[in-house]
């Protein structure tokens, strides 16, 4: 049965991708079976991450690019993964990331997929990074893959995409948040997203100044409350990544103005990744994440199967007492 | 990490825009640890049979106020068996006049709520179909 599932997605059937993505959310050997069969078929899509607070437009704007990438000479393929949350409470979820994407129906080269959180706090599921891998081998020329309305912390997406779009929208929090840590480090490209909105220009200079601190070249600063740019000393690239600077882009999604911009510079940065020779250490670093949480899992349904349910139930008692700490537990566990 | 969960997509077939009926159903059926694809109003069969399809999902919710539940309902049915999904509880709601109800259980509709249903009813006709 396996066979044939691995069959079917290869030869991009719409029912068997559908199946494989399910297999991998619940998890199991079979769904490790497919993965080894599939892995080898991977590696030749091009991963767009889209990240963002919640009703930043991030759905509309997967949408709008969507669309744009189809009526491309020649149209490129796109896979869609649009992660929502998981209620803490209930485990329940209400995915509703296709209510903006009607645009996308009955198009062949296009394949939707909605995914719960499942309580992965990264901003995306644990199976995302393995149902785009089902999509990357079912020929999926791009795939974008959308995270929960993501704030700070959420930064998983820049493990798992080679091209991170970061989407903000106007009137969010003053400059001292676009110098904070987090999600706005992880950006390639940057969307203002509702740009329609008073304080779009103000946005895209606070962000503009987040990157000038990276970097030399113009400035620009906040003099009496007012954003302003000024000539700075000789330009040198960010240290990250030499050679791109994330470029911002003010689109408004339901329109789709600004989309065809921001859709030819993520061409245009998996172009530079190639060129540049950065391409092989992103998935260098890819591998090393997806190894080690593979490995994390493993170890830790290896050590929990050859536990006792109730040693382990009594040496939690025990740490909650404050008659044993977690570590020596945990060193008891593992050492036996 | 690896527990099955139980997938619904909720859809409005058809023209009318009242959607506050599906959309209580799919807040209790999250309240019920479902994972609950909703696709919203105007949904046309095809996008309905194709959204199952992509999201491989257990179950087929419909809410329908505009009384073309006759025209539209043979349609997904029709289109979920040419996709392969003819093992996908269906279910229907909104405002469906009893002699029709009949008809649509022939055509493979197995649960129909009308309006005032409690959603525990909805909830536990779900888990005891689905597997």
């Amino acid at each position: 049965m396996n066979d044939e599932l691995v069959r079917g997605v290869l030869a991009g059937q719409r029912r068997a991708i559908a199946r494989a993505i399910s297999l991998i959310e619940d998890d199991g050997a079979e769904a490790r079976a497919v993965l080894t069969a599939l892995f080898p078929h991977t590696g030749r899509a091009h991963l767009v991450g889209v990240t963002g607070p919640p009703g930043s437009g991030k759905s509309t704007l997967v949408n709008a690019l969507a669309l744009h990438f189809r009526r491309l000479s020649p149209p490129r393929s796109v896979g869609i993964v649009a992660v929502d949350p998981t209620s803490p409470f209930s485990g329940g979820a209400i995915l509703g990331d296709r209510i903006r994407m009607r645009d996308l129906a009955g198009d062949p080269g296009i394949f939707i997929r909605s995914m719960a959180s499942r309580g992965n706090l990264g901003g995306l599921a644990w199976a995302t990074a393995d149902a785009v891998k089902v999509l990357d081998a079912a020929g999926f020329d791009l795939i974008l893959i959308e995270t929960v309305g993501a704030g700070q912390a959420e930064v998983d997406i820049a493990r798992t995409a080679h091209t991170t779009v970061v989407v903000e929208v106007p009137g969010l929090g003053d400059d001292v948040q676009a110098i904070k840590a987090g999600i706005l480090e992880i950006a390639d490209l940057f969307a203002v997203n509702k740009a329609d909105l008073d304080g779009a220009d103000h946005a895209v200079m606070a962000l503009r100044m987040m990157l000038d601190l990276n970097s030399g070249g113009t400035h620009t600063v906040l003099h009496h409350g007012r954003l302003m740019t000024v000539a700075g000393g000789q330009e040198s690239k960010g240290a990250g990544e030499p050679g791109w600077r994330p470029p911002i882009f003010k689109t408004v999604a339901s329109r789709r103005e600004g989309v065809a911009e921001l859709a030819g510079a993520i061409l245009a940065h998996r172009a530079y990744l190639e060129q540049s020779g950065n391409l092989a250490g992103r998935e260098r670093e890819r591998a090393a994440a997806e190894l080690e949480m593979i490995l994390q899992q493993e170890s830790l349904r290896r050590v929990l199967a050859c536990t006792d349910p109730a040693h382990l139930a009594e040496l939690i008692d025990r740490i909650a007492r404050r008659e044993l700490d977690p570590y020596t537990a945990s060193q008891q566990l593992l050492g036996r | 990490m690896s527990d099955k969960k139980i997938r619904v997509l909720i859809a409005k077939p058809g023209l009318d825009g009242h959607d506050r009926g599906a959309k209580v159903i799919a807040r209790a059926l999250r309240d019920a640890g479902m994972e609950v694809i909703y696709t919203g109003i105007r949904q046309t069969p095809e996008m309905i049979a194709e959204a199952a399809l992509q999201e491989d999902v257990d179950v087929v919710g419909m809410s329908i106020l505009s009384g073309a539940h006759m025209a539209l309902f043979p349609k997904v049915m029709d289109l979920l068996r040419q996709n392969g999904l003819d093992d996908v509880l269906v279910v229907a709601g909104g405002i469906i006049p009893d002699e029709d109800v009949p008809a649509l259980r022939q055509m493979g509709i197995q649960g129909i709520f009308g309006p005032g249903t409690p959603t525990d009813q909805i909830v536990n006709f779900i888990r005891e179909k689905v597997r």
